[in-house]
């Protein structure tokens, strides 16, 4: 499991974790998840689908963070699950 | 218009709720810190913070610095690549003691924007924060096109020969006008270093008076009630506009007539006058005090 991100204001945390089941399983923890909750769901899916990922387990806690947070917090998790450097070019 | 920067805002890159709402105090330059603010172990996750939010906030006007950690280093690299990619404006490169350090990191920023198509887009500012930044200050300044300006970094400057922070500040006062004079012969910019004592307004009004006397362009920020107390500072006195007034509208005249000398109250007027005039202006027009039409109808 890879974590990223924090509980401070404008900030998403981030538990992410392999799955033996397909598809992205997201556990929403969020207190606009009633406006927001499906376009956080959509930026986590995107984010991972856009590395690769199609099937993972993510645990999201967040305090009102914009879009581009929620992307920086996924790259984070993924890059630090993986072990893999995505700026090393 | 020469771009105004007399605040640039620091903000660390790694806290996403400073960063979003970082243009909202109106600095001139935010400056998004992957350096040392960030500790260690959250480099990897600041970076695409940065990245991120560079690519997807809307700052306006306001100029976007993010300061990268040394190329020598192993993160260095990866900064600049997330940080130009992300459209960054200016590289604030830290600890800069020689003018190789500064071609060292344009060979770098050359060969992101290579890769990226944006070749030229890029500027770099050098931070000196060390004995030998201060003596290699004018050829830190003028290596490279790309430099628009130097600032001075206090805390390691202190540290480096030996003393600590004064509240005069009489252990600056060296690389402050050394840094000064460097930028000016270089022709770029020149930004005083952070003050970090949030519960005295009064000294830090009184060291923004002291740096703006000796010729800098602008301050490193840490909170937002620190802008509006430079923006005083560097806003001119009405005594001063009128004058400068009066000096842009000898120029407008001497123009019309088609006369290469300038009379204002029956008094010649030179070029460092005029320079200092059009300054002048600059300054009240950015702080709101007067309108561009005012001077220039």
């Amino acid at each position: 499991m890879a974590t990223a991100g924090t509980l401070e204001s404008g900030d998403i945390l981030i538990e992410l974790s392999p799955s033996a089941r397909k598809g992205i399983d997201i556990t929403l923890d969020s207190s606009v998840s009633y406006q927001f909750g499906e376009q956080i769901k959509k930026v986590i899916t995107e984010t991972l689908n856009g590395y690769g990922i199609d099937d993972a387990v993510v645990v999201a806690t967040d305090k009102g963070a914009l879009d581009c947070t929620i992307r920086a917090r996924m790259a984070a998790a993924v890059e630090r699950s993986a072990g893999v450097d995505i700026w090393d070019k | 218009m020469h771009r105004l920067r007399r605040t640039m805002m620091f903000i660390p890159g790694n806290n996403p709720g400073m960063m979003q709402d970082a243009h909202v105090y109106g600095p001139d330059s935010i400056m998004l810190d992957l350096e040392d603010s960030v500790s260690t172990t959250e480099k990897d996750a600041a970076r695409f913070l940065v990245h991120n939010a560079l690519k997807t906030i809307d700052y306006g006007g306001i100029e976007l610095v993010v300061r990268v950690n040394p190329l020598t280093g192993e993160f260095g690299r990866k900064d600049l690549l997330a940080a130009v990619s992300g459209g960054a404006q200016v590289i604030r490169m830290p600890k800069t003691e020689t003018a190789q350090d500064v071609a060292d990191l344009e060979e770098e920023i050359d060969r992101v924007e290579r890769k990226l198509g944006c070749e030229g887009r890029t500027q770099i500012m050098a931070a000196i924060e060390s004995a030998q930044g201060v003596m290699n200050a004018y050829a830190i300044a003028t290596v490279s096109k790309r430099t628009m300006g130097i600032a001075l970094g206090a805390e390691d400057y202190c540290a480096n020969i030996k003393t600590t922070r004064s509240k005069e500040g009489t252990e600056l006062l060296f690389a402050r006008q050394t840094i000064i004079v460097a930028a000016r012969a270089a022709g770029i910019d020149a930004f005083d270093t952070v003050y970090s004592d949030l519960n005295d307004m009064e000294g830090f009004r009184r060291e923004v008076e002291l740096i703006k006397q000796l010729g800098f362009d602008g301050k490193s920020i840490i909170n937002p009630r620190q802008i509006e107390i430079v923006n005083e500072v560097y806003t001119p006195t009405p005594k001063e506009i009128e004058k400068a007034k009066a000096i842009i509208a000898g120029i407008r005249e001497a123009e019309r007539r088609g006369s290469g000398v300038i009379a204002v109250n029956g008094r010649m007027v030179d070029r460092p006058v005029v320079m200092r005039a059009e300054r002048c202006i600059e300054l009240a027009i950015a702080s709101g005090v007067i309108s561009k039409e005012e001077v220039y109808e």
